[in-house]
């Protein structure tokens, strides 16, 4: 019997020390990565990055034209996205016990949740950019906004799922119709579920680079104007990471700090909201 | 029966889908009285309940034949209004369930699904149910807390306090004692005593003490059938069925 015991402790010990060297090796990578960001990134950081325009290479500026950007375009494809993403999420988890529409419209939103987003670029440049004839802050939107819907389909799914049904039944025992049951209970039960989704929506869409390649594509000056292109942040590092220069590579650098810090805020935000529940 | 007669089960069948839950159940539940349901787990007792308000409903691939009147009414009929049906029949479940809201919300939830009151009335209402529910005393200085906030037992009467607060005519109660210690059970079942005067009560238990206590009437049931069904103090002294004194006296069960 011991020696069954002293085998199951061995064994105990060698899969701990497996998982703990697994998470090192990850830890050490992302460790690695934020270390050279915040290295680079920090040196090029000054005031000038949120008051001056992208220069021209061997000028001064900043990355005012991309930050406004990236937050319009981020904001109106969330505001665009989000409630799509909550009522198909709704019908999945509430109303789509029969037939076949509930099942294939999860398995679509599978498959759209792990498309690449190069080709969610290349859709929207397809459908939408060759047909108006440029490029322009809204096809970047609708394409970022197609990167928002399915996370928040799921996440709603999700979290609506983890409401019991007793809940629901309490409620409809009452005398409650449906669509209150889901407006005023069930919804309000997963409120911080739901949010968690949303604000993991707008971490995921706030670093992608691809679908705004070919929508948005980028813009020397600062713009409002839906219907041109537009600059934002992952494009103008794309741009001037890859170039010759060293201030341009530099405000790359700045760039991507900022896009991280933005995530990481938002990820923090999502972690703390999900807690309080 | 003396008394008048509130639910009136003719042939009724009930299946989860191919499953036949309930076998050709006929019965009558007398108004203003507690009538308890017995039996083994599965034997369809919570089965029955859930057809008096239609709950079964809420799930694709459960249905009930048959006949089942409330005031001569069939609510099995296509025609039944089911949010209309369940604000005349409440029901409380076995394990509390609060709404994620205030226990004054709680409470209005019910009630302002169906009446307009004004905000006096709406207190009044609110402070009506509470204390029929006993648990005014315990909550009347912090009616804006999350109902979550409060213990089980407390939970429990918050959600019965729910239930009549709309003023339903009849109340199912699923086991609403089975989650609860001895001491909230006891509570619950003094205002199941008081209740009857105004309500219909129908209770499932898994407690045969319980049935014997709180009720007027006894259903014993067995496998999807009613094998007994008659006054509380007859079937529990001098049961007519074999079966019915076997699983009284714990010789079965």
């Amino acid at each position: 019997m011991l020696s069954h015991y002293a085998r199951r402790r061995l064994i105990n010990r060698f899969n701990l020390m497996i998982s703990a060297i697994a998470m090192l090796i990850g830890l050490l990578a992302l460790g690695w990565i934020l270390w050279v960001l915040l290295d680079f990134g920090f040196k090029g950081l000054s005031l000038k990055l949120f008051t001056e325009i992208t220069p021209a290479p061997g000028s001064d500026g900043g990355l005012i034209n991309a930050i406004v950007g990236s937050l319009g375009m981020t904001l109106l494809a969330t505001v665009l996205g989000t409630p799509i993403g909550i009522m198909a999420g709704t019908y999945l988890s509430e109303f789509g016990q029969q037939g076949w529409l509930a099942p294939v419209t999860r398995f679509i939103n599978d498959i759209l949740l792990s498309a690449p987003s190069i080709i969610i670029g290349l859709f929207i440049y397809e459908i939408y950019v060759t047909t108006v004839h440029h490029f322009s802050g809204w096809a970047g939107v609708f394409a970022l906004s197609l990167l928002v819907i399915p996370v928040v389909v799921r996440t709603t799914e999700d979290m609506l799922k983890l409401i019991p049904d007793t809940m629901r039944e309490a409620a409809a025992a009452l005398g409650a119709p449906s669509w209150m049951i889901v407006t005023l209970i069930t919804w309000r039960a997963a409120k911080a579920g739901m949010l968690t989704g949303v604000l993991l929506a707008i971490a995921r869409i706030s670093g992608e680079t691809a679908p705004l390649l070919f929508t948005a594509l980028n813009n020397q000056f600062l713009s409002t104007n839906m219907n041109a292109p537009m600059a934002n942040l992952p494009v103008v590092i794309f741009q001037m990471a890859m170039s010759p220069y060293d201030d341009w590579q530099s405000l790359a650098w700045s760039g991507a700090l900022l896009i991280t810090v933005a995530v990481l805020v938002l990820n923090i935000l999502a972690r703390s909201l999900f807690k309080q529940k | 029966m003396a008394h008048h007669i509130k639910f009136s089960l003719r042939n009724v069948d009930f299946y989860y889908g191919k499953d036949h839950a309930l076998k050709d159940i006929n019965l009558d539940i007398p108004s203003n009285q507690v009538t308890a349901f017995i039996g083994p787990s599965g034997c369809g007792k919570s089965t029955l309940l859930r057809t008096l308000n239609r709950m079964y409903d809420l799930y694709p691939g459960q249905r009930a034949e048959g006949k089942i009147l409330l005031d001569d009414v069939d609510i099995l009929d296509k025609k039944t209004d089911l949010n209309h049906l369940r604000a005349r029949v409440g029901m409380v479940f076995q394990k509390p369930t609060p709404f994620p809201m205030s226990i004054f919300d709680n409470i209005a939830f019910g009630i302002k699904l169906y009446q307009r009151l004004s905000r006096s009335e709406l207190s009044d209402r609110v402070e009506w149910a509470l204390k029929k529910a006993a648990l005014w005393n315990e909550v009347k200085d912090k009616l804006g807390q999350s109902g979550y906030s409060l213990s089980g037992g407390q939970q429990q009467r918050l959600c019965i306090a729910r239930g009549i607060a709309v003023k339903p005519e009849v109340l199912l109660l699923d086991e609403p004692a089975s989650a609860l210690d001895p001491i909230s059970t006891a509570r619950i079942e003094e205002l199941i005593h008081e209740l009857k005067t105004e309500y219909t009560i129908a209770i499932v238990t898994h407690s045969m003490q319980q049935a014997a206590r709180v009720s007027d009437y006894t259903a014993y049931m067995y496998l999807g059938e009613m094998m007994e069904f008659g006054r509380t103090d007859v079937i529990f002294t001098n049961p007519s069925k074999k079966e019915t004194e076997d699983y009284i006296t714990g010789k079965f069960g």
